[in-house]
């Protein structure tokens, strides 16, 4: 078909609502937000030009934001693999044919259609360190838990344990749809090989699921930088400052203290972090993604 | 043969062991909602009498019939302003032929890089100046524009399976393209227009920081914030804190039950939670 000017015009006219969208609260807040991060701003009065000020007092004096760097990298790096993992675990434990494997599909999943504030409140109980499920369970086998949240040292694993719990069925089916693409007689060759499910595993559903598993590495990231609702709700930071998180430190700034220039910059300086992360990935991924060209859909 | 088995009956043991990890805090969460103050600080699994007590104290507790209803409210015109537009840019994308459509679509998925923190700060500033802080407008009119790049995305994924025939043809009849959208191609796109509309229930029905900003008069209030509120307390009341939960939960785990084809397809497809 061909295009014709009147097609141009309704094309555009049906994207539409997405370019106002974007002009108003995408491409205009890209430029202010840039402006604001040069300026004092306290939205009561008009920004205030000030140069790199916010810049050099974040990066020099701010010890705040260095805890905030550290917290939330800790909890990314630790965070990440522990879910890729686990889930990739899982999948290829419900990916064989066994008795009633669908239903156990379904009950891993379960809990990921749990997030943000209910997560949050119900973990909140469950890793009370007295009455708490968790330790109760522990307890049972006879081993004393941690303090969880209100021990700086525990505080960042008890959210990761929370996130696994919470991501892992849901990563789970996309690792299995991956795997249930890998075609059967690769399997077969190592099978006459004398091959057993290792081997099978590290020489065929490996490097065939790599670039999904790649995608997940780099989503997974993005998405661990962003934490923020479950340090709002579980620990307001604490203790110690030991879950001051990023985003919480950043919406502390803006929201709490109305410091609309320095925020701005903390939210730029994670955008440059989060770039750095991802370009390291990309470059690392040469090492151990095999794109099988032209087999894979 | 018999290693065989008794490898299969070790995995199976193992998956029952791993669906008690995810199902046991749902159970344990239930049963606290339905205890007796007295016997939450008691590490017995199951309570003596089963009671509704705390469901009854949570509406004293916080005015969680107008929270509920303004979640409702704002959930409820988030999803018909998102399924309304993704479909509409979609269609753009999917069905029609264009100058610049294809470049046009690369961006759209670009933007998808673009972190929400850049952004935030100026579109508060936006809202601010406008007058609509302590308003549900700010939760509700963007979702008219696009619906966000993946939904589009998402929509155009499937609307790009509509055969081209069949829209040439309705084009030689005369239709306009306003009606080959609205009668002949939304009607086929129901499996993704319920996805998308699943998702956005999801991501509105649990959205704390969006409430958070733009919500800061008690009586705007969604339940998420409420929740929020009810666990900040210096004493938290756990029952009752937990039957909140439960019931916020429950619209999520009815529809997760109702839709779970969509549910699962969203969820393989955007991964998109937090």
């Amino acid at each position: 078909m061909k295009t014709s000017r009147k097609n141009t015009l309704w094309g555009y006219l049906f994207a539409s609502p997405w370019i106002v969208g974007f002009l108003i609260f995408g491409l205009y807040p890209i430029f202010a937000s840039f402006y604001y991060s040069l300026c004092q701003y306290d939205v009561l009065r008009i920004p205030q030009f000030v140069g790199l000020r916010n810049y050099r007092e974040l990066l020099f004096q701010d010890h705040y934001f260095y805890s905030a760097v550290w917290n939330t990298l800790f909890y990314t790096f630790i965070r990440s693999p522990l879910v890729i993992i686990g889930s990739l675990a899982l999948a290829l434990i419900v990916s064989r044919a066994a008795r009633g494997v669908k239903f156990f599909r379904t009950i891993y999943f379960i809990p990921s259609i749990i997030s943000g504030v209910i997560l949050s409140v119900l973990w909140l109980w469950l890793l009370n360190p007295q009455y708490g499920l968790i330790n109760s369970a522990l307890q049972f086998f006879g081993l004393q838990g941690p303090l969880w949240l209100i021990d700086p040292s525990w505080s960042k694993p008890a959210i990761i344990l929370m996130n696994i719990w919470s991501l892992g069925g849901g990563r789970m089916l996309v690792f299995l749809a991956a795997i249930q693409n890998v075609p059967t007689h690769y399997y077969e060759a190592v099978e006459m090989d004398g091959g057993g499910w290792w081997a099978k595993f590290t020489n065929v559903t490996l490097p065939f699921i790599s670039p999904v598993l790649f995608l997940w590495f780099i989503l997974e990231v993005i998405f661990s930088l962003q934490v923020f609702v479950e340090a709002y709700v579980m620990t307001k930071g604490g203790p110690l400052n030991s879950t001051l998180f990023y985003n919480l430190y950043l919406y502390n700034k803006a929201f709490d203290d109305f410091d609309m220039g320095y925020a701005s910059a903390l939210a730029w300086l994670l955008f440059i972090l989060a770039g750095v992360i991802t370009f390291v990935q990309f470059r690392l991924s040469k090492r151990w993604v095999y794109y099988s060209g032209g087999a894979e859909k | 043969m018999m290693q065989r088995q008794r490898e299969s009956s070790l995995i199976f043991i193992l998956m029952v062991v791993i669906a008690l990890f995810f199902l046991l805090p749902f159970l344990w969460v239930l049963l606290t909602s339905l205890k007796p103050e007295a016997e939450v600080f008691s590490r017995n699994f199951l309570p003596t009498t089963l009671q509704f007590d705390n469901y009854l104290q949570l509406f004293h507790k916080i005015p969680f019939l107008l929270f509920l209803r303004n979640s409702v409210f704002i959930t409820v015109i988030s999803v018909i302003g998102v399924t309304l537009s993704s479909s509409l840019v979609g269609y753009a994308f999917g069905c029609m032929n264009w100058r610049g459509r294809n470049s046009l679509f690369y961006f759209v998925i670009a933007t998808m890089m673009l972190p929400m923190q850049v952004t935030m700060i100026p579109v508060f500033v936006i809202f601010k100046e406008i007058g609509w802080l302590n308003s549900f407008k700010p939760l509700t009119v963007p979702m008219f524009l696009g619906g966000g790049a993946f939904n589009i995305f998402l929509m155009r994924q499937f609307f790009m399976t509509v055969p081209g025939s069949l829209l040439d043809a309705a084009r030689i009849d005369g239709c306009s393209e306003l009606a080959i959208y609205w009668k002949i191609v939304l009607p086929l796109a129901k499996p993704a227009l319920a996805t998308v509309a699943i998702l956005t229930f999801m991501f509105t029905w649990n959205d704390f920081l969006g409430p958070l900003i733009y919500l800061s008069d008690k009586a705007k209030g969604t339940l998420a914030l409420g929740l929020g509120q009810l666990a900040g307390q210096q004493q938290p009341e756990w029952a009752v804190l937990m039957a909140a939960s439960v019931l916020m939960m429950l619209p999520v785990i009815v529809i997760f039950f109702l839709f779970q084809k969509y549910f699962i397809q969203g969820f393989t497809m955007s991964g998109i939670k937090e």
